[in-house]
C-alpha cells in the first residue's frame, strides 16, 4: 500500500484493518445493519448490551420522551432505542375517522464503527485502535480519560464513563467475536432488527431490502450511512430509517473532523508565522 | 426547525467534557507563555536585558502553569506523561503535546538560569530554541478547539489561530511594558500591534462562521466576547498613551490580559452552546 493511500484522512477506503497494518490475512470487516422497519422497541438488545459488558443501569426513569428511559447513547449505554413518536393529521376519508394519528419509529443506534474514524484520529494516547475485524475499540488501560475523543465523534457516540473516568463505547463485542460468536444485541434480537456480518454481504442485503420495502409502496425507506463515499468513508453500522435521520437523533451528513487538519495546520502555521512578524517587526525601530 | 427534525429537540453531538477554568486559562497561559519566549529572544538579541528576563519568566511561569491546568483538568499528572507515549500526527493534541513538554523545559531552564544567574550560557541557549518553538505555542490550540465535531469551533477553523495569535502577542507585550518600563516601546507595540490582530481576525470569525455564527453573538458567549472586545480596546488606547503615563502602562497591561483569557473562555462557551444546540448540527449539513 502506497505511503499516500495509507495516509488517507477521509474518503472511500476498501479495507480499513489492512489500512492500521494487520497483514493481509486478517479477519474479513464485520458490521451492524439495523433495518428499523422491523424493529419492535422491545429493547432487548440495550439490556443484552448492558448484560455481556457489565454495564451500570442509567436510572430506571422515564425522560418523558415516549418510552425511552434512556436518552441517548453515553459512556454506559452502548445499544440506545429510540422511541419516536409522531403526530400527524391523516385524512382517512372516513366519516368521523379523521384526526390525530400516532405513528411509533424505533431505532436502536450504536457505534457506527466508522471507516475514518474521528475518534481514533484525535486520541493522543492511541488508545483508540482499529481492530483485526476493521471495528473502532477503546483500551481501557491505555486512555488517560483527556475527553478529546467526546466532541470529535461526528455522531455523539463515545463519552467519559462517570465511575472510570475512561471513555467508553461499543466494542461490537469483540470479546465474542474472537470467540466465532455473534455480538450480544443482534444474538438478543427477537425480529432480526439487528443484523450482523460481513460488512459487505450486509451491504448487499440492505440494498434488497430497501427495493422491497420502495416496492410496498414505503418509499421513505433509506439507507443511512453505508455509503463508503460519504462523510467518514461509510459507517461499519448502518441503518435502514423510514425518516430523515435526524428525526431519529442522527446527523444528516456527518464528516470525519480529520478531513479537514491539514488546512487547520496550514491555517495555525499561517499564524503562527504572522505572530513571530508581528514581535519581530516590533522589535525594529528605536531602541527604549 | 421544528421539533420534529430532531429527536426530541436533544443535542446530536456530546459537548466536550473539558472543564472550566481548567481549559480556558490552559488555551491562554500557553498562549502568553508563546508570544513572552519569542519576545525575550528577540529582547535578548537587540541588548534589551530587562524585558528578555521579563519574557523568559513570563514564558516559564505561564507554560508551567498551563501544564498544571491541564494536569488538573486530566485528574492526574501521569496522565500527561502518557500523551507522550506516542506521537500522532493526526492527533492536535499528541502534537500539542510534544511542542508544549519541551518548550515548558526549556523556558523553565531558561527561567531558573536568570533567576539564579547560573550558567548563563546554557540559559541563553534554552532560551532561544524555546523561543524558536514558541509561535507555534500561540496557533496549536486553535487546532485543538477545530479538530473537533463541535460545530462553533469546527467552522471558524481558518480565523481562530489568527485570533489566538493575535491575543497571545497582546497579551505578552502588555506583560512586557508592566515588567520592564524603562525598555518597553517594543512590548508596547506588541500590545498594540496584537491587539488590531486580534479585533481585525476576529471580527472575520464572527462574520465568516455563517449560521453558527450566531452561538459568537448569543447568551454567556456574547456577553463574554464582548466584554473580551472592551477590554481590549481599552488596553489598545491605554497602551497608545502609554509611552508617556504609568497609569495607563498598567491600566493596558491588565486589561490585555484580562481581555486574552476572556476571549479564549467565550471562544469555548460559544463551542459549548453550539454542540448543545441540534440545530448547528443539522441545518449545516442539509444545505451543504
Ligand atoms: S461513531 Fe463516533 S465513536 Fe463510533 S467510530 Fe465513529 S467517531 Fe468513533
Ligand atoms: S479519552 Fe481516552 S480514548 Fe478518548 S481521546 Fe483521550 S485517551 Fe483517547
Amino acid at each position: 500500500m502506497s505511503f499516500v493511500a495509507r495516509n488517507r484522512l477521509s474518503g472511500p477506503l476498501a479495507d480499513p484493518a489492512g489500512d492500521a497494518g494487520y497483514p493481509p490475512d486478517h479477519p474479513e470487516r464485520v458490521g451492524f445493519f439495523t433495518d428499523t422497519s422491523v424493529c419492535i422497541g422491545c429493547k432487548a438488545c440495550e439490556v443484552a448490551c448492558k448484560e455481556w459488558n457489565l454495564l451500570p443501569e442509567d436510572g430506571m426513569d422515564l425522560t418523558g420522551m415516549s418510552y425511552d428511559n434512556t436518552g441517548a447513547l453515553g459512556a454506559t449505554t452502548w445499544r440506545h432505542v429510540a422511541f419516536v413518536e409522531q403526530e400527524s393529521t391523516v385524512d382517512l376519508g372516513m366519516p368521523g375517522m379523521g384526526g390525530d394519528q400516532v405513528r411509533w419509529l424505533m431505532s436502536s443506534d450504536v457505534c457506527k464503527h466508522c471507516t475514518h474514524a474521528a475518534c481514533l484520529d484525535v486520541c493522543p494516547t492511541g488508545a483508540l485502535i482499529r481492530t483485526e475485524h476493521g471495528t473502532v475499540l477503546v483500551q481501557d488501560d491505555v486512555c488517560n480519560g483527556c475527553g478529546y475523543c467526546v466532541p470529535a465523534c461526528p455522531y455523539g457516540v463515545i463519552d467519559i464513563r462517570p465511575d472510570t473516568g475512561g471513555a467508553a463505547k461499543c466494542t461490537m463485542c469483540h470479546d465474542r467475536l474472537g470467540a466465532g460468536l455473534m455480538p450480544a444485541c443482534a444474538t438478543a434480537c427477537p425480529t432480526e432488527s439487528i443484523q450482523y456480518g460481513p460488512l459487505d454481504e450486509l451491504r448487499e442485503r440492505a440494498a434488497l431490502r430497501v427495493s422491497e420495502l420502495h416496492e410496498q409502496g414505503i418509499t421513505d425507506a433509506r439507507l443511512y450511512g453505508q455509503d463508503p463515499a460519504d462523510g467518514v468513508g461509510g459507517a461499519g453500522a448502518f441503518f435502514l430509517l423510514l425518516d430523515e435521520p435526524e428525526v431519529y437523533g442522527l446527523p444528516p451528513d456527518p464528516v470525519v473532523t480529520t478531513r479537514d487538519l491539514p488546512s487547520m495546520w496550514r491555517h495555525a502555521a499561517g499564524a503562527a508565522l504572522t505572530a513571530a512578524a508581528v514581535i519581530a517587526g516590533c522589535f525594529l525601530g528605536r531602541k527604549r | 426547525m421544528t421539533a420534529a427534525e430532531s429527536y426530541y429537540g436533544r443535542p446530536v453531538l456530546k459537548p466536550p467534557v473539558w472543564k472550566v477554568p481548567d481549559v480556558p486559562l490552559y488555551l491562554y497561559l500557553g498562549g502568553l507563555a508563546g508570544a513572552s519566549s519569542t519576545m525575550a529572544l528577540l529582547a535578548d538579541l537587540t541588548g534589551r536585558d530587562r524585558l528578555a528576563g521579563a519574557g523568559r519568566l513570563a514564558a516559564a511561569v505561564g507554560a508551567t502553569a498551563s501544564v498544571g491546568a491541564l494536569v488538573h483538568d486530566l485528574g492526574r499528572p501521569t496522565r500527561f506523561l502518557n500523551m507522550l507515549r506516542v506521537f500522532k500526527p493526526t492527533s492536535p493534541l499528541s502534537v500539542g503535546s510534544w511542542i508544549l513538554a519541551p518548550f515548558s523545559a526549556l523556558s523553565g531552564a531558561a527561567a531558573a538560569s536568570e533567576l539564579t544567574g547560573r550558567l548563563p550560557g546554557a540559559g541563553r541557549a534554552a532560551a532561544a530554541i524555546a523561543g524558536a518553538i514558541a509561535p507555534a505555542m500561540t496557533t496549536y490550540t486553535a487546532v485543538l478547539l477545530a479538530d473537533t465535531a463541535v460545530p462553533g469551533w469546527h467552522a471558524v477553523y481558518r480565523e481562530l489561530p489568527f485570533v489566538f495569535a493575535g491575543s497571545a502577542v497582546s497579551s505578552a507585550g502588555a506583560v512586557g511594558m508592566l515588567a520592564a518600563p524603562e525598555e518597553s516601546a517594543p512590548a508596547r507595540r506588541m500590545a498594540i500591534a496584537g491587539s488590531v490582530l486580534e479585533l481585525v481576525a476576529a471580527r472575520r470569525m464572527h462574520r465568516g462562521a455563517g449560521l453558527v455564527g450566531e452561538v459568537y453573538q448569543q447568551g454567556r458567549a456574547s456577553a463574554v466576547l464582548r466584554a473580551a472586545r472592551t477590554l481590549t480596546c481599552l488596553g489598545l488606547g491605554a497602551a497608545v498613551l502609554a509611552g508617556r503615563s504609568r497609569t495607563a502602562r498598567v491600566a493596558s497591561g491588565l486589561c490585555l490580559n484580562a481581555a486574552a483569557a476572556a476571549t479564549r473562555y467565550g471562544i469555548f462557551e460559544a463551542g459549548r452552546a453550539s454542540a448543545r444546540d441540534p440545530r448547528y448540527t443539522v441545518m449545516p449539513q442539509r444545505t451543504s
